[in-house]
């Protein structure tokens, strides 16, 4: 029997349409796949630096922005010559205001390396420290020694609200780590007790709330909203080792990272030794957002958008993606720090609010500009 | 180069036997197995025990003279390459970075140029060059099937296993998969089993056919032999007729009984 030739040239349409999708004209040569290879890697590289680049210039003028009228080259003078201050720029630069504007690209960086990972183990783009439970915990244990004056770990003085914070924190992520170690590592399971955990520390805090007086009230509500004004030295340096610690595993892990984002059973197949990842990871993780949270409040949205903005840009490959990360959060935060100071002249912002008011419209029109659609 | 042995191996998720005293003869190298049987005849559970992504309840799977269970995963992974069925791919990964994961076996952070090479070449003679820079996330089901494939051989080994790598592929692409399939294993001297829904598929690439049902091996040995079994029939619930086509190839006839 004959085939009847279809009306409308659709036959052939359809012949074309599938010449053009599946085999293009001129296939192109392995040296043309090597060339747009390398451009790509060259590109990633060249955005890391200038994301780099940019941090810096953001780090200045965080540093020469302020009440105290300081111009760039007599501050940057300061920094490199500290001898020639005078007791008041020394104070407003080396004790307030790099404390503050470094403290601000770590935990930004922390934050941003936290979320990337954690979207990368749970398969799930909404994951981020406030997923798991893990700042509601912090406010939680903030919190308690807030208003009760309530100490977790006795004899740490003046930073009790910090430590109380960091301890709840911590116990939140192990008792996550325990869970998983008795029902299996599924990312599913992992979110949904990450959630029961956010559900019970926010009633917890609620019921603190409640029987506050009006000036632990206000307390509570302004350690939640976040700051960067309690930077110290100190702190910059425990935010500095933590990074020391976690980021080399998690660069060594990269390909395996990368490969978990092909499924668990494909990354199992090229050798993953998945949960033992998941649950190495989940610890770092941890750290990483206990400590951050701890030392600047509930700082929302950084471990959120800054994996998004890098994925954006770069992709998944962690080669690229870690890095861009740490920076995006950075790059975040240390805007956030300029525009807590430089929206009204005298008044320091809380960075929380900003965080969210000026990042999110901004997050909103990049996924709007988007051609490519991830996470569907 | 040594023979696959799999002997008396027992599998059960729970309490939901899976496989139940599976034994395959040696599996010799430079040959390619066709594996079939019906749905949940536990094709993908054999493979997953091969190459020691689930530990057998009993049995052992031992290549030459090493049972695989002492290998390390890694050590056994570098040793036996598995494909598996499906692979979600939502993830910012171009094709090409996908495939060089495979090639960097996940150790070290350094592209070389030659691996780079290696990737590229790979693509190209897999005939999806032309998808090296698209995201995985928006290949058709036949396309990222296809990268599984690449990805799988891109490295040596001494077992290869496909999980069904032809089902989302249209007629010109199942022949092209299988054929580069059984050309790599020959060449590389290596034990290749595949496995495949398509019976006629399976009697045109296979050297050796295994029917499984039942948590057991019921037929195996060269494609006609196990195609005139009369278990064929029997685990499918099927009538089957065979009869050869214009080139001596053997097409597998079904019907509903």
């Amino acid at each position: 029997m004959m085939a009847v030739p279809s009306p409308c040239g659709a036959a052939n349409f359809h012949i074309k349409d599938r010449y053009m999708t599946d085999q293009a004209f001129s296939p192109p040569s392995s040296q043309d796949l090597v060339r747009d290879y390398k451009r790509r890697s060259a590109k990633r590289v060249t955005l890391v630096l200038g994301a780099a680049a940019i941090l810096l210039a953001t780090v200045t003028i965080d540093v020469i922005t302020g009440p105290a009228d300081l111009s760039f080259w007599r501050t940057l003078h300061v920094i490199i010559q500290p001898s020639i201050a005078t007791v008041q720029e020394e104070v407003i630069i080396w004790d307030l205001r790099l404390p503050v504007a470094l403290m601000a690209v770590v935990v930004g960086a922390m934050l941003g390396i936290a979320g990337a990972e954690m979207q990368t183990i749970l398969n799930n783009p909404l994951a981020d420290p406030f997923t798991l439970g893990l700042s509601s915990a912090a406010s939680f244990g903030a919190a308690l020694a807030i208003v009760l004056g309530w100490s977790v770990i006795p004899g740490v003085g003046g930073l009790f609200v910090t430590v109380n914070a960091f301890v709840v924190a911590m116990l939140t992520s192990l008792a996550l780590f325990g869970f998983t170690r008795l029902r299996g590592v599924t990312p599913e399971a992992m979110i949904l007790v990450g959630i029961a955990m956010l559900f019970t520390f926010n009633a917890l805090l609620a019921f603190l709330q409640y029987g506050a007086s009006e000036l632990q009230l206000a307390q509570i509500i302004f350690w939640q909203l976040g700051s960067l004004a309690r930077a110290t030295w100190t702190k910059v340096g425990i935010c500095l080792v933590i990074l020391l610690i976690v980021l080399p595993y998690f660069l060594h892990r990269s390909w395996a990272l990368t490969a978990l984002r092909m499924g668990e059973e494909k990354a199992a197949a090229l050798g993953v030794n998945v949960p033992l990842l998941r649950l190495g990871v989940l610890a770092g993780v941890s750290l990483l957002s206990a400590v951050a949270v701890s030392f600047v409040g509930a700082v929302a949205f950084v471990g959120l958008v800054g994996p998004h903005i890098a994925r954006m840009i770069v992709g998944e490959d962690q080669r690229g993606f870690l890095p861009l990360s740490a920076l995006a959060g950075a790059l975040i935060l240390s805007g956030t720090s300029i525009a807590s100071k430089a929206i009204t002249p005298g008044v320091v912002y809380p960075i929380g609010m900003i965080t969210s008011l000026i990042g999110i419209p901004f997050f909103v029109s990049l996924i709007l500009s988007q051609r490519k659609r991830h996470w569907q | 180069m040594n023979a696959l042995t799999v002997t008396d191996i027992s599998f059960a998720y729970g309490a939901r036997a899976i496989l139940t005293g599976a034994c395959v003869a040696p599996l010799r190298p430079g040959k390619l197995t066709v594996l079939i049987g019906p749905n949940a005849s536990g094709k993908s559970t054999l493979f997953k025990l091969i190459a020691g992504l689930l530990t057998p309840s009993a049995g052992q799977v031992s290549l030459g003279q090493t049972d695989l269970t002492t290998l390390t995963t890694k050590d056994r992974l570098s040793r036996i390459r598995f494909m598996p069925q499906f692979f979600a791919a939502n993830a910012a990964l171009t094709v090409f970075d996908v495939v060089m994961m495979a090639e960097k076996q996940l150790q070290g952070w350094r592209v070389t140029p030659d691996d780079m090479d290696r990737v590229a070449e790979a693509l190209y003679t897999g005939g999806i060059g032309h998808l090296a820079e698209a995201y995985v996330s928006e290949l058709s089901g036949g396309q990222s099937q296809m990268v599984s494939c690449v990805q799988a051989l891109i490295q040596p080994a001494d077992v290869y296993l496909f999980d069904e790598p032809t089902s989302a592929l249209d007629l010109h692409h199942q022949l092209a998969v299988l054929s580069r399939i059984r050309e790599s294993v020959q060449a590389r001297n290596a034990i290749g089993i595949v496995a495949l829904h398509d019976l006629n598929l399976a009697a045109r690439f296979a050297d050796h056919l295994i029917l499984l049902g039942q948590g057991r091996v019921l037929a195996e040995g060269p494609p006609s032999a196990v195609l005139n079994d009369p278990a064929l029939a029997a685990t499918y619930g099927v009538d089957i007729s065979i009869s050869q086509g214009p080139r001596k190839d053997l097409t597998v006839h079904a019907y509903a009984s």
